[in-house]
């Protein structure tokens, strides 16, 4: 797209932050320092454990919340200053939907459309029917939205942030609530989206989500950027892949592993995984067999991005404090 | 940075696709500018009257003027008349029997104390604090409303509501008392008569005047309603604030902080029907309720605009 070159020369980052950080009154820290970059065309998941401080980040991306220090630009202009000309562009679904339960859908997206000062009344009844096709809400569009169920109602807060044609969507946790369905169709929307050259900032904890989708990611645990890049870069440099022996003869199978050099060997049943050495791997095997150990499969299998982030965040279950 | 650069950037960062005539993606932002605060106002607007809970607070009002008048009509019937027992009831009852046009003064004097500042502090009350507890606020600033104009857009909307209000107790009580009582000639609180017609028009001068003299209470609970993030605590809050307020009006210890009460001059429209009419407490009522207007009016704006939306 020639006009997303010539932007991009000028501001390659569609979302930057600068040592943005948030301390709620009540003292706790939920964003320190944080620098971001977001660059314009991506599709970015943004991930981190519960109350990890994503929440935060997106309000004040948003300007619905102060920063305690530092700050952010969107679109190239400062936030929450240039809200009136920033946010336009920009379509939101902020810690899930929130609608008027006694509006139908289609009467909510005329509602927030009218919100909107630069929102053409003229086209506005086209463009809420448009949107409700988007997210295959024709159908229900006159139905009170109160008696929505959790995923439809996901779908008309969807809707809403793409009343307008958008540069950016900030989406928090946008396929909460979703059936298998609902989750494939916002993937290919996300991407659908993202092909119109619209930047796509998604926040989620689904990882083989993130995977699917994404160009590039960030990872935040306690209110902290732990590292951010493409997301195939994140599965390589995070964690290498592991090793993989399906065998009958585990025991006499670990021993050669070992002697050359396989590390942190964990035997599983019938199969044995480790990391493996910088050698050939072919050599590897050859070793197997000539020890006489039958193979039944053997292989490295890639880091998923779970992995990594486990790897980055830790394996607690519990919610830091 | 100019409008110029803006539009530029606009056009040149965003998918061409969704709109083909750039001619009217251009003209757009110009156009909505004219339109923008009636957009919002007229959404606002909608959404409160089209609430259950806004018509069954009109519908309380409106059926207020009928029991009156129907008791007045029952109690009368026997050809004895009212009040004779000494003075008892809002004032003008006794006036009802003779001219069915008191019967509006009478219920706007009934409705005055409790009824209709109630219903204003659940409106202005509810107004922000509701939006934020049901999680729309924050979809409506990153719209994005901007704070000042959604505030605005809320404000106006409470005023609409006041003269509603009002103009409910006032229509009701005209078509009751037009129905079980005499009309015609109107013999004001001086002792003059004046033509229908213009009794007419003072039932219209003292209508809006109550409306207006709701207006410090409906800046008051705007204010509380930018405070909290529960629209029930908000409406309870000013509604709670206002009995507390009537409570300390009647002690007469207080006497010294009773001027600057926002009730303290709200019976004051009956002076609208002397003959001339008294002009001294309407003038006070209206500076108390300019000046309350001021003051809320500016804390709910400098708490809104400066305030995190959590909610
Ligand atoms: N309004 C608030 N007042 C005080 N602390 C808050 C507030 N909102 C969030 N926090 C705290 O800030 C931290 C970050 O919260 P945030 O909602 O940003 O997390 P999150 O990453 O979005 O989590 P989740 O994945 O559960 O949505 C948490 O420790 C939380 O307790
Ligand atoms: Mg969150």
């Amino acid at each position: 797209m020639a006009g997303q070159t010539a932007a991009s020369t000028t501001d390659s980052a569609v979302i930057s932050t600068r040592g943005l950080t948030k301390r709620y009154r009540g003292g706790q820290l939920a964003v320190d320092a944080l620098d971001l970059s977001v660059p314009r065309g991506s599709v970015f998941g943004f991930l981190g454990p519960n109350g990890s401080g994503k929440t935060t980040t997106i309000r004040m991306l948003l300007g619905l919340i102060e920063p305690t220090e530092g700050g952010a630009v969107l679109l190239g202009e400062p936030m929450p200053r240039a809200a009136r000309h920033v946010l336009p562009r920009v379509g939101a679904l902020i810690e899930g939907p929130a609608l008027y339960g006694f509006l139908s859908g289609r009467d909510n997206l005329l509602r927030y459309d009218a919100a909107d000062p630069t929102a053409d009344p003229a086209t506005r009844t086209a463009r809420v029917g448009h949107a409700l096709e988007r997210v295959g809400l024709a159908a229900a569009g006159s139905k009170k939205a109160r008696a929505y169920s959790l995923g439809m109602k996901q779908r008309l807060g969807l809707a809403a942030a793409l009343l307008q044609p958008r540069e950016l969507l900030v989406l928090d946790e946008p396929t909460n609530g979703l059936d298998p369905q609902g989750m494939r169709e916002i993937r290919s929307l996300v991407r659908e989206l993202a092909g119109d050259g619209i930047t796509v900032f998604l926040s989620s904890h689904l990882l083989d989500e993130i995977e699917q989708v994404c160009t590039h990611t960030a990872v935040m645990n306690r209110g902290r950027l732990i590292t951010q890049g493409t997301v195939a870069e994140m599965s390589a440099a995070g964690a290498r892949g592991k090793l993989a022996v399906t065998t009958p003869d585990t025991a006499e199978a670990a021993r050669v592993l070992k002697e050359r050099g396989v590390t942190d060997l964990v035997t599983e049943g019938d199969e044995i995984t480790g990391d493996p050495p910088a050698a050939d791997l072919a050599e590897l095997n050859a070793a197997l067999v000539e020890a006489g150990v039958r193979v039944r499969a053997f292989g490295v299998k890639r880091a998923s991005l779970e992995d990594v982030f486990v790897q980055l965040t830790g394996e607690g279950f519990d919610v830091a404090g | 940075m100019s409008r110029a650069e803006l539009t530029e950037e606009r056009a040149s960062g965003r998918p061409g696709a969704e709109r083909p005539d750039g001619a009217a993606a251009a003209g757009a932002p110009a156009r909505s500018r004219a339109v923008w605060s009636l957009g919002l106002f007229r959404s606002e607007l909608t959404i409160t009257f089209r609430r259950w809970r806004t018509l069954a607070l009109l519908a309380v009002l409106a059926a207020v003027p009928i029991l009156v008048g129907v008791a007045v009509r029952i109690e009368t019937s026997d050809g004895g008349s009212i009040g004779s027992g000494g003075g008892e009831g809002p004032a003008f009852i006794s006036q009802i029997t003779n001219n069915g046009l008191f019967l509006v003064f009478t219920s706007l004097a009934a409705t005055l104390p409790f009824f209709l500042p109630m219903s204003i502090g659940v409106i202005a009350g509810d107004s922000v604090a509701g939006e934020a507890s049901a999680g729309t606020l924050r979809y409506l600033l990153v719209a994005p409303s901007g704070r000042t104009r959604l505030l605005l857009a809320k404000f106006t909307t409470v005023l609409v509501f006041c003269l509603a209000a009002t103009l409910t107790v006032a229509v009701s009580a005209l078509i009751t008392g037009a129905l079980l009582f005499p009309t015609g000639e109107v013999t004001l609180l001086s002792g003059t008569a004046i033509p229908f017609s213009e009794g007419l028009l003072r039932c219209l001068a003292v209508a809006v005047l109550v409306a207006v003299s709701l207006l410090g209470l409906a800046a008051l609970g705007l204010f509380i309603s930018t405070l909290t993030n529960s629209g029930i605590a908000a409406m309870a809050a000013t509604v709670g604030l206002l009995i507390t307020v009537q409570i300390v009006n009647t002690i007469p210890q207080l006497h010294a902080v009773h001027p600057f009460l926002f009730p303290h001059y709200w019976l004051s429209f009956a002076d609208v029907l002397r003959d001339p009419v008294y002009w001294d407490d309407i003038l006070k009522n209206l500076g108390v309720q300019a000046l309350y207007t001021a003051v809320f009016g500016s804390a709910a704006w400098a708490r809104f605009t400066g305030r995190d939306i959590t909610a």
